[in-house]
């Protein structure tokens, strides 16, 4: 009892009363609304207690609105509304003094003279019998589980279940948009998720079928974005369907006129937005999904299909999940690569062809990793300066940094928290716990010994943004110096007139079809033969430049000189970001990775550089048909 | 059924009259509750004015009271006839009027009469202070209260107060117990006229100094308490005017009672000596005073204990003897037994059930003790089948376990607030907070309608198979919903031929429901207040409902007002329980007693205290000798209803005890609970004690913590709270609930 002091009543104050008795236009003396107050506390507690008579005899531990308002009507006082919602009703401190409230927020009438306490889509009230102990003893069952049938169908949504997979399977592109909009939108299917999840995992027996595979990814697609929809543990069986499609060798990828790399690409965004929207229903789930990708990566016995998934899937999974897999494995998987490239046989092309589209994945990925890497060097220092600035940076860094391969907004600072979460709940023993960020320089240097200067136009362009040009210097000088340090900083402070000035030469000067920055067809018409015969040159170069790497090798020495002695190699970095800037102009999205190269292989670099370039895209001996439509896939917009 | 109506209520009318010199003055007073409800309108008989009413001026006052609320509600006819049967000249109403008050035996069911009648029946006469009870009128509440009005220095209460505890604190130990109960109602009572007298900060103090004193099974009273600070808010407060209207009964040797009388005289203490008088009711007894162990055993109810007069009536509680149901028992059997290849083997067994029938138990009500309904053919056929199921029963004991389960109400999500099996556990019904009442058939018999009017009457009456073809085979369904409540459903009951259900809501009706056309056939309005449960009578016809209003009645599916109206709970009827000879029933209610009434007289025969809590579970044993009682305490108490003596304490639950349960044969006790567990006791053993003499003149018992000893098994259910428990014929153990993640 004697805690009886703190577990005082609520209490009404007289204020309170007084302010009531405002508002509703009446003046209250002191005394009166002393009184009062007292009375209503009173009131209240009998209240409270008759109502939790009600709980009682509802057999439940709850007490409910419902409860209270029921006591209050049999004393006779008019029951209050507007409570009865399921929210729980989120109580609030303001900050300056000690004020308490409930947040009230303006209710949709409508909604809730149509709301019941019982859910949508809920099942039929009904009666189960399980035998729980056998003869007083053993249980049948293991105790304390939910029981299994706590959802069964009916007949209702056992046709539209029909209804709707048949609609998708089906034949009618008409119908099937419909079924999946539905899908999309239903709130009251939730009995329906694990039937749907077990059609979708129906993937492994249609890999033949690149059409239904597709259509299957669209339902997930489609349950995935239902916000009625709590996937819960099924989280993880659509992530294994859709991983499914990422990395599988798909019997439907023998046939090279299949276009399978459209679905991969499809499917590695839908990897990455299940991940973004949903992944903090299953624990580890990220990664889950890096080790598989890393373990595919590894594995050279697998098909380079299933390797440029796994390249493509990092990349939608946003710049870290590049930096701490691809980035790391990459010395070894090149020399695959490259031996794949190498092989100028007949019996190879096929296999080349695919090479080329693991090596312009990989081009795309570890761009964007350099892009975001800078970036997010230099966003803490641009956050603190000035909110203005911080804020277009983000939007700006932001549009750059999706180039149409990851959906899902992600601004960097939200990125790196959340993967940086993910990996302190992931287990031990990780193959990446030991892991170390590499500074931007050695990142980019490594990097440049492979893909040589075909990588330096986006590392350029990425943060230096020419359209923003207001604020484009003191980015840029911010960015460079943190991975230079004290040294280059001189240096970027020299170089920025130069910029200006090759602004001036720079497309104009070279009247190349690729020049003009307009979607692939275009330059494929045009380029595919000087294309393919570039590419080839161009993995010479870079097979070259690798093995100068193993040996301490030349291109590594005259790299840092390239990059950071203005003399020498001030140009071509200069240069790209023009190109940068120019397509900024124009277009916007994913553009700018296809219009790239127009610039860049105008500009008066020396042809060493400019080989490099073109393989990004190279296919050789491919129809052209086909060649445009590979290349398409990589930017595929879903 | 049908056979018994008319006769029945004239019948119990007499016996009542009769009985009545025999009835002590307490259950005097409760006799007159019970029959001024019978004298319903449409019977046109006033029985109360049968009795000769003239030797009492207590009943005289009564009578004048009664008189004085007709004419206040403007009944006057109904005051004429009362007027003119009793006997009395014309104007003694307008003398008397003044003084005296309204009762509480005003009719609630009477039309016309809403807030006033109900409150009066629900602040009706107790049976432990009888003249008192008489002044419960809403209006007339002064006249209760104004008892406080004297008073003494409100400066002095708390020394008073401490000066008494210190008193008692320094007694000799085997005193100090004893004495201890008085602090509880002085204290109550010391607070009030305080707070009467508007010394509303004295009377804060004083809770705020000595509340923590109390024992703590009385925190609830003291919450209510401690909320009321001001005189008006006495006014039509329940738990107040239970207070007054009650005498809190203690039960003291008169050793003790003695000291402290001498303490009291000697300080010339006359508040707390006054209190004590007005207010207490000090039962004294010769002997050793009682250890606090077995005073707090018994303690805990609202108004203090049992008085131990009121658990002295005789109760009959052995079994009414089974009819003999001959022929068709023995053919089914020997050709049952012939397949199974072993014959004869039962034939003595069976001659021993006879034998045993046949005896009288000395225990048992005469057999026409209440009119019964006399037995149909399908219900024969019942009794054989229940009878050969019976052979088939598994022995249990405490190394043969029963086997449970469990009837799981998914997707309940509107609240499942009662349920109940068939005798056959062939049907299960729920009771939801929708207002719904939802019917299953647990076998793979559809539920199907009879036909419509018109159909019926193109089928064959004279086929064999007439039952079958009545049976419309488009409505067969595994369940049925009724509606018709407005107001969640607390209470179920299916009768025991299985062709009626009750159910009982908060909107204070209860309904009879035909399970033959799935339709309500009658509403049965009186109780105007939630009715928390209801149950039919073992053998049908009758049923016992009880609710908010603080009244239970007994109907008769037949009588659209209630025959008998058992009023002196302080506090909601929480539970109903037909003993399974039908002559009594049991109720449980939030003042924490259990009460036994007896159904021909209307008597209240047993007060169980004991109980800390508000009691949600009743069950007897299947022999009538026993009962066992749950409440939200978590606690199960076992009572023997002869001796009226609490005889075991199970203790282990660890939230409210929603369903009680004995095996088929008594050797097993099943308590299901809020705490999602199922537990079973020894029930054999809690029960194989002898009563001594002593214990049962005196009521002081003795009891052994031996919880654990006879706590058979804990089983978890599958989060989900139990609310019904029911052995089959065979001894399976059934349990149900709502499975609400």
């Amino acid at each position: 009892m004697a805690d009886r002091e703190e577990r005082r009543f609520a209490e009404v104050s007289r204020e309170s009363i007084k302010l009531m008795a405002e508002s509703a236009g009446v003046e209250l003396g002191d005394d009166v609304a002393g009184l009062l107050a007292e009375d209503v506390c009173y009131r209240l507690r009998e209240a409270t207690q008759s109502s939790s008579q009600f709980m009682r005899h509802a057999k439940r531990r709850k007490l409910t609105v419902e409860d209270f308002n029921r006591a209050l009507r049999w004393s006779n006082v008019e029951a209050i509304c507007g409570y009865g919602a399921q929210d729980a009703l989120p109580f609030r401190s303001v900050k300056d003094g000690e004020l308490y409230f409930v947040e009230d927020r303006e209710i949709n009438l409508v909604e809730l003279a149509l709301a019941t306490n019982i859910p949508k889509g809920c099942a039929e009230t009904m009666v189960r019998v399980n035998v729980s102990y056998l003869d007083g003893k053993g249980n049948l069952e293991p105790q304390g589980t939910v029981p299994s049938a706590v959802q069964s169908l009916s007949d209702d949504l056992l046709k539209y279940y029909q209804q709707i997979t048949r609609a998708i399977l089906g034949e009618d592109p008409h119908l099937m948009k419909v079924a999946l909009l539905d899908l999309q939108s239903n709130s009251k299917i939730a009995a329906l998720l694990p039937y749907f999840v077990y059609v979708i995992s129906g993937v492994k027996s249609v890999s033949h079928d690149l059409e239904q595979l597709n259509r299957l990814l669209h339902m997930v697609k489609s349950l995935v974005q239902n916000p009625y929809l709590y996937l819960g543990s099924y989280v993880r069986s659509l992530v294994s369907s859709v991983m499914y499609c990422i990395l599988e060798p798909l019997a439907a990828s023998i046939n090279p006129l299949n276009d399978h790399w459209t679905l991969r690409d499809y499917a590695a965004l839908l990897l990455s937005h299940i991940f973004w929207t949903h992944g903090d229903l299953v624990s580890g789930l990220y990664h889950q999904i890096l080790l598989s990708l890393q373990k595919v990566l590894s594995d050279p016995v697998r098909p380079l299909c299933s390797h440029y998934g796994a390249v493509v899937g990092l990349h939608a999974l946003g710049w870290k999940a590049v930096e701490r897999v691809l980035f790391p494995h990459l010395p070894a998987y090149w020399a695959n690569l490259q031996a794949v490239l190498d092989d100028y046989s007949v019996s190879n092309a096929q296999v080349k062809a695919d090479g080329h589209k693991v090596y312009g994945a990989i081009l795309v990925a570890v761009e964007r990793l350099l892009k975001m890497k800078a970036l997010s060097l230099s966003q803490p220092v641009e956050g603190g300066s000035s909110a203005q600035v911080g804020s277009t940076m983000g939007s700006t860094g932001y549009r750059v940094s999706s180039p149409g391969l990851s959906p899902p907004p992600e601004p960097l600072t939200e990125a790196a928290l959340g993967i940086a979460s993910h990996l302190q709940a992931g287990g031990s023993g990780c193959p990446w716990e030991e892991w170390t960020p590499v500074p931007l320089p050695a990142m980019y240097s490594e990097l440049y010994s492979f893909f040589g200067d075909s990588l330096a136009v986006r590392f350029s362009t990425g943060p230096g943004k020419g359209n923003y040009a207001p604020c484009n210097p003191s980015q840029v000088s911010n960015s460079r110096k943190e991975p230079s340090g004290a040294t280059s900083n001189p240096d970027t402070t020299r170089k920025m007139p130069q910029l200006t000035a090759n602004l001036n030469i720079s497309p104009r000067q070279d009247g190349s079809p690729r020049m003009d920055p307009h979607p692939p067809s275009l330059a494929a018409t045009g380029s595919g033969r000087s294309v393919a015969r570039a590419s080839s040159v161009q993995r010479s170069r870079s097979s070259s430049s690798r093995s100068g790497q193993r040996s301490t090798g030349l291109s590594r020495d005259v790299f840092p000189k390239a990059r950071f002695t203005p003399p020498q190699t001030g140009p071509p970095v200069f240069s790209f970001l023009i190109g940068g800037r120019q397509m900024g102009r124009r277009c916007q999205g994913r553009r700018p990775f296809q219009t790239t190269f127009a610039p860049s292989a105008s500009l008066p670099i020396p042809p060493r550089a400019y080989t490099h370039k073109l393989p990004v895209i190279g296919r050789v001996g491919k129809p052209v048909r086909r060649w445009t439509c590979s290349h398409y896939s990589l930017h595929l917009p879903l | 059924m049908a056979a018994v109506q008319g006769g029945l209520v004239d019948a119990v009318e007499e016996k009542t009259i009769k009985s009545e010199p025999v009835a002590d003055a307490t259950a005097n007073n409760s006799a007159n509750d019970a029959r001024a409800p019978s004298s319903s309108p449409g019977s046109g008989v006033s029985p109360g004015v049968n009795k000769p009413a003239a030797g009492a001026a207590e009943d005289q006052q009564t009578l004048l009271a009664v008189l004085q609320f007709l004419r206040k509600n403007n009944l006057s006819e109904s005051v004429e006839i009362l007027r003119r049967e009793a006997g009395l000249p014309e104007d003694s109403l307008d003398q008397k009027g003044g003084d005296s008050t309204g009762t509480g035996l005003g009719g609630p069911e009477a039309d016309g009469r809403t807030d006033a009648g109900s409150l009066l029946s629900r602040v009706t006469v107790s049976s432990s202070a009888p003249s008192k009870a008489v002044a419960e009128d809403q209006p007339d509440v002064n006249v209760v209260l104004s008892a406080y009005s004297q008073q003494g220095d409100p400066a002095l209460y708390e020394v008073y107060y401490s000066g008494l505890k210190k008193f008692i604190e320094t007694v000799l130990d085997c005193h100090r117990a004893e004495l201890s109960q008085v602090f509880y109602p002085l204290f109550v009572h010391m607070y009030l006229e305080l707070v009467y007298n508007n010394h509303e900060n004295k009377a804060k103090a004083f809770f705020e100094k000595f509340s923590g004193d109390q024992e703590c099974y009385y925190q609830d009273d003291l919450r209510v308490l401690c909320s009321l600070t001001k005189k008006e808010h006495m006014r039509g407060n329940e738990t107040l005017l239970d207070f007054r209207t009650s005498k809190f009964v203690l039960r003291i040797s008169r050793d003790s009672y003695q000291l402290l009388k001498r303490h009291l005289q000697e300080r010339q203490n006359n508040q707390i000596w006054n209190i004590i008088q007005e207010h207490l009711y000090i039962d004294i007894f010769d002997g050793m005073p009682r250890s606090k162990g077995q005073i707090d055993a018994m303690s805990g109810s609202l108004a203090g204990e049992a008085k131990r007069e009121a658990n002295k009536a005789k109760v009959y509680y052995g079994l009414l003897k089974e009819p003999e149901i001959e022929l068709p028992l023995d053919d089914e059997d020997e050709e049952a037994e012939n397949e199974e290849g072993k014959p004869k083997k039962k034939k003595p067994k069976k001659d021993n059930m006879g034998s045993k029938s046949k005896k009288q138990d000395p225990n048992a009500p005469s057999q026409t003790r209440i009119p019964l309904p006399e037995l149909k053919d399908s219900d024969k056929l019942d009794k054989i089948m229940n009878m050969k199921e019976a052979t088939k029963r598994i022995r249990l004991g405490p190394d043969n376990l029963p086997s449970i389960c469990f009837y799981s109400f998914l997707n309940a999500y509107q609240g499942l607030t009662a349920v109940d099996l068939t005798d056959d556990s062939s049907l299960i019904a729920g009771g939801f907070a929708d207002s719904t009442v939802r019917v299953w058939s647990v076998t793979p018999k559809k539920l199907r309608k009879v036909k419509s009017a018109a159909d019926l009457n193109m089928i064959d009456k004279e086929s064999d198979d007439v039952l079958e073809r009545i049976m419309d085979e488009k409505t067969a369904s595994e369940s049925k919903i009724l509606y018709g409540h407005s107001g969640p459903v607390y209470g179920i009951s299916f009768s025991p031929d299985r062709n009626y259900l009750l159910s009982s809501s908060e909107d204070g009706t209860i309904r009879l429901w035909s399970l033959q056309t799935f339709t309500c056939l009658v509403g049965y309005k009186g109780h105007n207040y939630p009715v928390w449960d209801t149950q039919f009578s073992p053998h049908g016809y009758y049923f016992v409902s009880g609710g908010h209003d603080r009244v239970a009645r007994l109907w008769a599916t037949d009588h659209y007002q209630p025959l008998r109206m058992f009023s002196g709970h302080l506090a909601d009827i929480t539970c109903t329980r037909f003993h399974p000879n039908s002559n009594y029933v049991v109720t449980g209610s939030s003042d924490r007693t259990i009460r036994l009434w007896d159904v021909l007289n209307g008597n209240c025969v047993r007060i169980f205290t004991g109980h800390k809590g508000p009691i949600h579970a009743l069950a007897f044993s299947p022999n009538g000798k026993f009962l066992a009682s749950g409440a939200t305490d978590g606690r199960v108490l076992l009572w023997d209803i002869g001796h009226g003596l609490m005889v075991g304490e199970l203790k282990g639950h660890t939230d409210t005890i929603y369903s009680l349960r004995f095996s088929r044969d008594s050797e097993i006790l099943a308590s299901g609970s809020m705490d999602n567990t199922v537990r079973l006791w020894d029930a054999t053993k809690a029960f194989d004690l002898e009563t001594d003499d002593f214990t049962a003149a005196t009521g002081h018992i003795h009891l052994q913590d031996n919880s654990q000893e006879l706590l058979l098994g804990s089983y978890m259910t599958k989060s989900t709270p139990v609310i019904h428990l029911h052995f089959t014929r065979r001894n399976l153990l059934l349990a149900a609930g709502g499975y609400n993640p």
